[in-house]
């Protein structure tokens, strides 16, 4: 038999956020070669950062992704006041927590309905899917704002929110502006609910991974803005130690470094999938089992069934977010007092896409000497390509076409951010 | 109705953060209305769907990084009959230019483990330095308000209802209570483009600068304002330099300043 070399090339990817493109060489229907690039143009945070002031780093921090600015903002302050030794109260961390759920359900919204479930339903949009179900579109454009209603009753603004800052908030929103929330959030529990039997009921492509999953844990809630790391392979540390176990290296195919664990420079996973593995038995009574009834053990190893996992932390975040809501009362003062001082601060949050972790190196008067992050999709790269490795080898019989979108499916169930992949390299400067 | 009768709109990204664009999305009670005013026929974020231009509206968000945007913008412009940037990195550059104030090509040999690897431009520009563009619409991120505005006029052959004027204007108009007069609070307001509704003074803060300087700003005076008040050369030269640094009055009033 001849020879015969296929290449599947996807100059640029659709439906995600930012630059990535896609090569794969098959030889003899053997995979030669997979590379799951980013051509997105590096922007240097990490350096415009040094000597900026410690209170400029949530809003500048924030501009990494429009997506999931919280993720960037939150880290940012959290690292700030492990540095400077500063604890809020429990009501500045609900509304931390609240406004999270907010992005949590903003951003699920927007990449479960039009970013990944047009490849379900072989569309090429969610705009198509309205000329053949527009109420249903209609319903997923509500639940998706009822995500930035959030952030915008908390924080001012659905992309890039005003109001955060180390310490709590600018000011404390009123209590009769987030009590509001609480129908339309009722309404969402619901819509999530069925979004949940909606796309368990979608038809997924077989693959069945042994992921190493790693995900904050908290003592009692679905962790999203507190924990500790821990791992299904028995890595329990706090954040702070994240650089003693995790490192990233710099591949010449792509603007974005390649996370992997220090021990055996090994690939993980985060995000959605890494959360339901680590926190399952975290999930409310209602997510738990809308999840079972959709056909979810308590792990997913196949990541084409992230879709319904994301549909079952809609559930989850928007049941804390109206819980949260019922039970705001103003608080006495939006923010405690921040004393700079020199110093080193973790910060590490569960963003929509995963884990995302800070650290910052502090003057006396609040300088910033170094920063470092370390963004969810730099994280998940490995297990990207792994991924699409074993998707071409299981349908190597597939038309280009088809396989290429496939694999543009398989790329899509990590919900790529990639203007926030690009954008960190380490950093190893420090002004003195 | 069928698609060729429609306008073409294309949405096109250079280097940002993609904020911008989300705002088009984020139009959740007016994005089915709006695609079926015009056909979506570029639109990465949101379709696989290509539709070949030429295109009657393009928008542009981000900035011009690398030898390759140079030539991309180029061919985005041949193809559209309106260009319209979105946000502060089209219009000005964005947060990524204050790598214009450095001298990159250290900075890249530090940052990277691999140099060679990397192909950018020392410097982050605005698309208008490179195109001729049709409008410009600031923030960031924009107003999404502010652009189905300005998605309205273009397809209705107007000018697009969006003043020049200044944030403390929307601020005074919202009624909110001056922050540097009642809390000393440092504030841009007075030469900032209006656009956020005057945002930041409604929560207790001092304006940043999302929406980039307004036309014919005094910036030399809101420098004495801001050192009046306390603030040092190295505080004022960061107040300028942000989201909007190479914006050209925010560029020549921060090189003025430092420390």
């Amino acid at each position: 038999m001849a020879v015969r070399t296929r290449t599947i090339k996807v100059d640029a990817l659709a439906r995600v956020e930012g630059e990535g493109s896609l090569h794969v060489r098959i030889r003899d229907g053997r995979v030669q070669e997979v590379k799951f690039g980013i051509f997105e143009p590096p922007r240097f945070f990490e350096a415009f950062l040094v000597g900026r002031d410690y209170s400029e780093a949530p809003d500048i921090t924030a501009r990494i992704c429009g997506i999931c600015p919280i993720a960037y903002e939150l880290g940012a302050i959290l690292a700030m006041e492990d540095a400077f030794g500063v604890a809020v109260p429990q009501v500045i961390s609900d509304l931390r927590r609240l406004i999270y759920c907010g992005e949590w359900i903003e951003s699920h919204g927007l990449h479960v309905y039009l970013l990944h479930a047009p490849d379900f339903l072989g569309l090429p949009d969610a705009l198509e899917l309205a000329k053949v179900d527009k109420p249903l579109v209609e319903r997923a454009l509500r639940l998706k704002k009822i995500g930035n209603d959030i952030l915008e009753a908390v924080g001012g603004r659905a992309v890039h929110p005003v109001n955060l800052k180390v310490g709590g908030f600018y000011r404390a929103p009123a209590k009769a502006a987030i009590r509001a929330l609480a129908e339309d959030l009722k309404w969402a529990v619901e819509e999530s609910l069925a979004t949940v039997k909606l796309v368990g009921g979608f038809d997924f492509p077989v693959l069945e991974q042994a992921y190493t999953f790693v995900a904050l844990r908290h003592e009692r809630d679905y962790a999203i803005h507190q924990g500790r790391l821990v791992s299904n392979g028995g890595l329990d540390i706090p954040p702070a130690e994240f650089l003693d176990h995790f490192d990233e290296e710099h591949v010449a195919h792509s603007n974005a470094l390649h996370g992997f664990m220090k021990d055996g420079h090994a690939r993980y996973k985060v995000g959605p999938l890494a959360r339901y593995a680590i926190n399952h038995d975290r999930l409310s009574e209602t997510a738990r089992h809308a999840a079972h009834a959709a056909g979810l053990g308590p792990v997913v190893g196949n990541p084409f069934q992230s879709i319904v996992v994301r549909a079952v932390e809609m559930v989850q975040s928007c049941e804390d977010a109206l819980a949260l809501v019922e039970a705001y009362e103003e608080p006495d003062s939006p923010a405690v007092t921040v004393e700079p001082r020199a110093g080193v601060g973790h910060g590490c949050t569960e963003a929509p896409r995963g884990v995302c972790y800070h650290r910052y190196r502090l003057a006396d008067d609040g300088s910033i000497l170094s920063a470092r992050i370390v963004p969810p999709t730099a994280q998940n790269q490995k297990c990207i390509e792994d991924d699409l490795l074993k998707v071409v080898e299981a349908n190597a019989d597939l038309s280009d076409e088809a396989l290429r979108w496939r694999c543009e499916q398989a790329i899509r169930n990590y919900d790529p951010c990639i203007s926030c992949a690009t954008h960190f390299l380490d950093l190893t400067v420090e002004r003195e | 109705m069928p698609d060729r009768k429609r306008p073409k709109l294309a949405v096109w990204k250079f280097s940002s953060c993609d904020g911008c664009q989300l705002s088009l999305l984020d139009c959740e009670l007016e994005l089915l209305a709006v695609s079926e005013a015009v056909e979506i026929a570029y639109f990465l974020e949101a379709t696989r769907k290509v539709v070949k231009g030429p295109y009657d509206i393009s928008l542009v968000e981000g900035s011009i990084t690398t030898p390759h945007d140079v030539e991309a913008i180029r061919h985005v412009r041949r193809q559209s009959r309106k260009l319209i940037t979105i946000g502060a990195c089209a219009t000005a550059g964005g947060i990524q230019a204050l790598r214009n104030f450095k001298d990159v090509k250290d900075f890249i040999d530090l940052v990277y483990a691999h140099p060679e690897y990397i192909d950018t431009l020392d410097r982050s520009s605005a698309v208008s330095e490179h195109v001729r563009v049709d409008f410009e619409l600031r923030g960031c991120p924009i107003n999404k308000h502010q652009l189905l505005e300005v998605l309205n006029a273009s397809l209705n052959g107007r000018r697009p209802n969006v003043h020049p004027h200044a944030e403390c204007v929307e601020c005074k108009m919202r009624g909110n209570v001056c922050v540097t007069v009642a809390k000393s609070e440092p504030c841009l307001g007075p030469v900032v483009h209006a656009g956020c509704g005057g945002l930041c003074p409604s929560v207790g803060r001092g304006c940043f600068g999302c929406f980039g300087p307004m036309e014919t700003p005094n910036t030399v005076a809101m420098a004495a304002k801001l050192a009046e008040m306390g603030l040092d050369g190295r505080d004022i030269q960061r107040r300028f330099r942000g989201f909007n640094a190479y914006a050209d009055a925010f560029r020549r009033e921060s090189e003025v300043h430092g420390g």
